[in-house]
C-alpha cells in the first residue's frame, strides 16, 4: 500500500507538487493524466528518490515504512521501480553488466543467492524475448544509440527481470508504434498480480485500451483534482484538461477530438 | 641533498665502475650528460615544459645508489600471476638486471634480448647508435644517460615477429635508492614485437627512478610498447620513451600512469620516413596529493604520416594531473592526418587537470583535429544505476571503470587489457564487488 499525503516537492526553488494525495492498494493498477508541465515526472522523480527535487512537505509511506527516508537504491531493492520518461545512455556499461547487477542487488537484499552468469543470461534472454528485443542488446553499453522505443523496452526489460513491488511507469507508451505498446502494455499485464501495485504515467488514453486501470486520476497544477474509474480517461479523451484545469483550451491531451 | 654537485661528485665516483666504462665513446658521452646535468640541475618551473612538475622536492632530497640484490621474489612471482604468467619475462631490481628472477623464455631465430650491463661489457655492435645523445631530453635525461648502469638490450631482426609480449620489469626496491635505466630496442624492417614495460615499487620510503626507453623502427616495422607504471606512493619517477621511426612503421604507445608521488612520463615520436602510423593511448589515475604527468610530442617530419592520440585521465583527492600533447607538422609533409583527444574526469572538486594540446602546423593538406574536456561523473547516469539498486560507490566505481573503458579497448592484447582493467580496478575506491564482465 502506497500512500501519498499533501506532498509538496520543489526544484530549482519552484513549487511543482503542492499538496499532493493518492493512495494505492496492493495489486491495483492507477493512471495519472495531465498536462505536460503538470508535474507528473516529478511525481515519479520524488518517489524514486532523486536528491534533485526537494520534498518540502507531506509524507509518503509505503507498507508502513517513510518511503522518504530511504536513499534511492534501497528503495530499488525494497522493490519500488521507475520507468525513466527519459532512460539515461552510459557509455562503456554493457546492458547485460548492468542488468546483472541490478538483478543481483535486489536479489542479496531479498536473502536470494545472486544469479550466476548462465542462470542470469538464461534468465535475461526469455524476458528479452518477451520484450521483443535482440541479444545484441545485452551487449551494447547501456541505452546508448538506441531508438526511442528501443529504450522503452528496455525500460520494461529491466521492469520484468526486478519484478517490483510497486512500479511507476512514466510515459513509457510515448512515441511507441503500436507494437511496441503491446509489449508495454503485455509487460504490465503479466507483472499484474494482487500484491503488486502500479503507477502509469501516460498522455494518451489509448495505452489504457490494453492496461486497463482500477482508478484514473488527473494532476495538474501539482495536485490530484480528478479521479475517477477507467471512464475518466476516455472523457478526457474527449473534452480535453482544460474544463478541469480552468486553462485555456490548448491544454487538451494529445489525440484529443476536437 | 641531490642537488647537481652532489650528482657530479657520486658520478667521479662512480663512472670508474659503470659498465662499458673502458669504451671512450660511451666514457665522452656521459661525461657529457653529467656535466650538462651539473650545468642545468633539476628543471625549474621556470622551463615552459615544467612550469606544472613540481621537482623542488628532488632537489632537498638525498638518494643512495643500491646494488640490486633486493629480495623481491614473491612480489616478482605475484605481478607475473597477474600479467597472465608471461612468456618473455626480464626482471631489474633498482636498475640491475637479475637473472636469477628472469626467464627470456625461447625467442625466434634472429632475436636478441637480454641486460643492457651485459652488451656494453661485450660492446656489442651498433650500441653507439642507439645510446642517444646528451642533449636529449630535458636535464634528468642527461642525469639517466650518465649513470644509467643496465636496461634491456632488445634486437629484433629482419622480418621476426615476436608472438608474445616481452615483459621488463622494473622493481624500486630499496628505500632512498635512485635508480636509473636505460632500454633499447631497436626493431628490424618489418619486424613486430610488443614490448611492456612494468614498473612496481616497494619501498615506503622516496625513490627516485629515472627510465629512458629509445626505440628505433627499421621501414615497416610494427612495435607495440606499453607501460604500466605502479611505483610505490613516495616514489618520484621520470620517465622517457623515444621513438624513431623509419617509412611505413607503426608504433603504437600505450602509457598507464597509476603509481608514484609523482610520475613524469615524456613520449615522443618522429615520422623520418614517409607514411608513418602511431597511437598514443594513455590512462592515469592519481589521487591523494599526488601528481601525474605526461609530455608527448608527435613529428610528422614527412608526408603521408598518420597519427591518433587519445588520453584519459582520472583525479581524486588533491592530485593534480597535467597533459601536454605537442604535433609537428614539418614544411613538406603533406597529407598527415592527426587527431588528438584528451578528457579528464575529476573525482573530487580539489583535483585539477591541465591539458594542452599545441599543434603547430607549417605544411598544406593536413587533416588536424584536437578535442579537449574536463568533466565529472554524470550524475544522471549516477541516479539511473542506484535506481536500480547498485549502492553509490558501485555506481560510482562503474562509470569511472566506463570512462577508462575506451582507453582500455585499445590494448589489443587480451591478458594486457586484463591486468590493466584489474590494476585500475583494486585503485578506485569503493569496496563494492563487480559482476564478472560481458563487455
Ligand atoms: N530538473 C528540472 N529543472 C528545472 N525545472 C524542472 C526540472 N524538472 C522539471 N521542471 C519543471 O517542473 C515542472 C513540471 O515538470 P514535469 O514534472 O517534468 O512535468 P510533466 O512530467 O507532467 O510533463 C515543469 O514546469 C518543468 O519545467
Ligand atoms: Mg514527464
Amino acid at each position: 500500500m502506497l500512500e501519498i499525503s499533501n506532498l509538496k516537492a520543489s526544484v530549482e526553488d519552484k513549487l511543482i507538487l503542492d499538496g499532493l494525495d493518492l493512495r494505492v492498494g496492493d495489486g491495483e493498477v492507477h493512471a495519472i493524466m495531465g498536462p505536460n508541465g503538470s508535474g507528473k515526472s516529478t511525481l515519479a522523480q520524488v518517489l524514486a528518490g532523486r536528491e534533485d527535487y526537494r520534498v518540502e512537505g507531506g509524507t509518503v509511506r509505503w507498507d508502513g515504512r517513510d518511503l522518504l527516508a530511504l536513499p534511492a537504491e534501497e528503495r530499488a531493492r525494497n522493490g519500488l521501480f521507475l520507468a525513466f520518461q527519459y532512460p539515461v545512455e552510459i557509455p562503456g556499461v554493457s546492458n547485460a553488466y548492468f542488468l546483472k547487477a541490478a538483478v543481483n542487488a535486489v536479489r542479496r537484499h531479498r536473502g536470494l543467492p545472486e544469479l550466476d552468469a548462465m542462470d542470469f543470461l538464461k534468465r535475461v534472454k526469455a524476458e528479452m524475448k518477451a520484450v521483443g528485443m535482440k541479444e545484441e542488446f545485452l551487449y551494447r553499453s547501456v541505452n546508448e544509440g538506441f531508438s526511442g522505443g528501443e529504450k522503452k523496452r528496455n525500460e520494461v526489460l529491466q521492469m520484468t527481470l526486478l519484478e517490483p513491488k510497486l512500479a511507476v511507469l512514466d510515459e513509457t507508451d510515448s512515441g511507441l508504434d503500436i507494437d511496441a505498446l503491446r509489449v508495454v502494455a503485455d509487460g504490465v499485464n503479466r507483472l499484474r498480480s494482487p500484491e503488486r501495485s502500479m503507477i502509469v504515467i501516460t498522455h494518451y488514453q489509448r495505452l489504457l485500451e490494453y492496461i486497463v486501470p482500477d482508478r484514473v486520476h488527473v494532476l495538474a497544477h501539482g495536485r490530484i483534482v480528478r479521479s475517477g474509474g477507467p471512464e475518466l480517461a476516455a472523457e478526457l479523451e474527449q473534452k480535453g484538461y482544460a474544463w478541469l484545469t480552468g486553462e485555456a483550451d490548448q491544454a487538451r491531451p494529445a489525440g484529443a477530438a476536437s | 641533498m641531490s642537488a647537481p654537485q652532489v650528482w657530479r661528485d657520486a658520478f667521479a665516483e662512480r663512472a670508474e665502475a659503470l659498465p662499458g666504462a673502458r669504451l671512450p665513446w660511451l666514457a665522452r658521452l656521459r661525461g657529457q650528460a653529467i656535466e650538462r646535468f651539473a650545468d642545468e640541475g633539476w628543471p625549474t618551473r621556470r622551463l615552459e615544459a615544467w612550469r606544472h612538475t613540481p621537482l623542488a622536492l628532488l632537489g632537498e632530497q638525498a638518494f643512495v645508489a643500491a646494488d640490486g640484490r633486493a629480495e623481491v621474489a614473491a612480489a616478482v612471482a605475484q605481478l607475473r600471476r597477474e600479467a597472465g604468467d608471461p612468456e618473455h619475462w626480464l626482471v631489474f631490481v633498482d636498475g640491475h638486471h637479475r637473472p636469477d628472477l628472469s626467464t627470456p623464455g625461447s625467442l625466434p631465430q634472429g632475436c636478441q634480448v637480454g641486460s643492457l650491463a651485459e652488451a656494453l661489457r661485450q660492446d656489442a655492435q651498433g650500441l653507439e647508435a642507439l645510446m642517444g645523445s646528451a642533449d636529449e631530453g630535458s636535464s634528468p635525461a642527461a642525469l639517466n644517460l650518465a649513470f644509467a648502469a643496465d636496461g634491456a638490450f632488445v634486437r629484433i631482426g629482419s622480418g621476426v615477429a615476436l608472438e608474445h609480449p616481452l615483459h621488463l620489469v622494473f622493481v624500486s626496491a630499496t628505500a632512498e635508492a635512485a635508480t636509473h635505466v636505460r632500454n633499447l630496442v631497436q626493431a628490424g624492417a618489418n619486424s613486430v614485437a610488443t614490448i611492456v614495460e612494468h614498473h612496481i615499487g616497494l619501498a615506503d620510503a622516496q625513490t627516485l627512478a629515472t627510465i629512458e626507453t629509445r626505440l628505433a623502427l627499421d621501414r615497416d616495422a610494427r612495435v607495440t610498447h606499453l607501460k604500466l607504471q605502479r611505483e610505490s606512493e613516495a616514489g618520484f619517477h621520470l620517465a622517457r620513451i623515444d621513438a624513431q621511426q623509419a617509412g611505413g612503421s607503426v608504433f603504437d604507445s600505450h602509457s598507464l600512469s597509476f603509481g608514484a608521488r609523482l610520475a613524469r612520463t615524456d613520449i615522443e615520436t618522429r615520422f623520418a620516413g614517409e607514411g608513418c602510423e602511431a597511437l598514443f593511448n594513455g590512462l592515469y589515475h592519481a589521487d591523494g596529493r599526488r601528481h601525474v604527468d605526461h609530455h608527448t610530442r608527435i613529428d610528422h617530419a614527412l608526408p603521408r604520416g598518420t597519427s591518433r592520440e587519445y588520453y584519459r585521465g582520472i583525479l581524486d583527492g588533491a592530485a593534480r594531473g597535467v597533459f601536454s600533447g605537442r604535433i609537428l607538422v614539418a614544411p613538406g609533409a603533406v597529407r598527415t592526418d592527426a587527431v588528438q583527444r584528451t578528457d579528464n574526469l575529476l573525482l573530487s572538486a580539489q583535483a585539477e587537470a591541465d591539458a594542452r594540446p599545441e599543434l603547430e602546423i607549417y605544411a598544406a593538406d593536413v587533416k588536424c583535429a584536437h578535442g579537449a574536456t574536463v568533466g565529472q561523473l554524470d550524475e544522471e547516469a549516477l541516479f539511473y544505476l542506484r535506481a536500480r539498486g547498485l549502492d553509490e560507490a558501485h555506481a560510482r566505481k562503474l562509470l569511472t571503470l566506463a570512462f577508462a573503458g575506451e582507453v582500455l579497448e585499445r590494448i589489443r592484447d587480451e591478458a594486457l587489457r586484463r591486468c590493466a582493467r584489474e590494476i585500475l580496478l583494486a585503485r578506485l575506491p569503493g569496496e563494492e564487488r563487480m559482476e564478472e564482465s560481458y563487455a
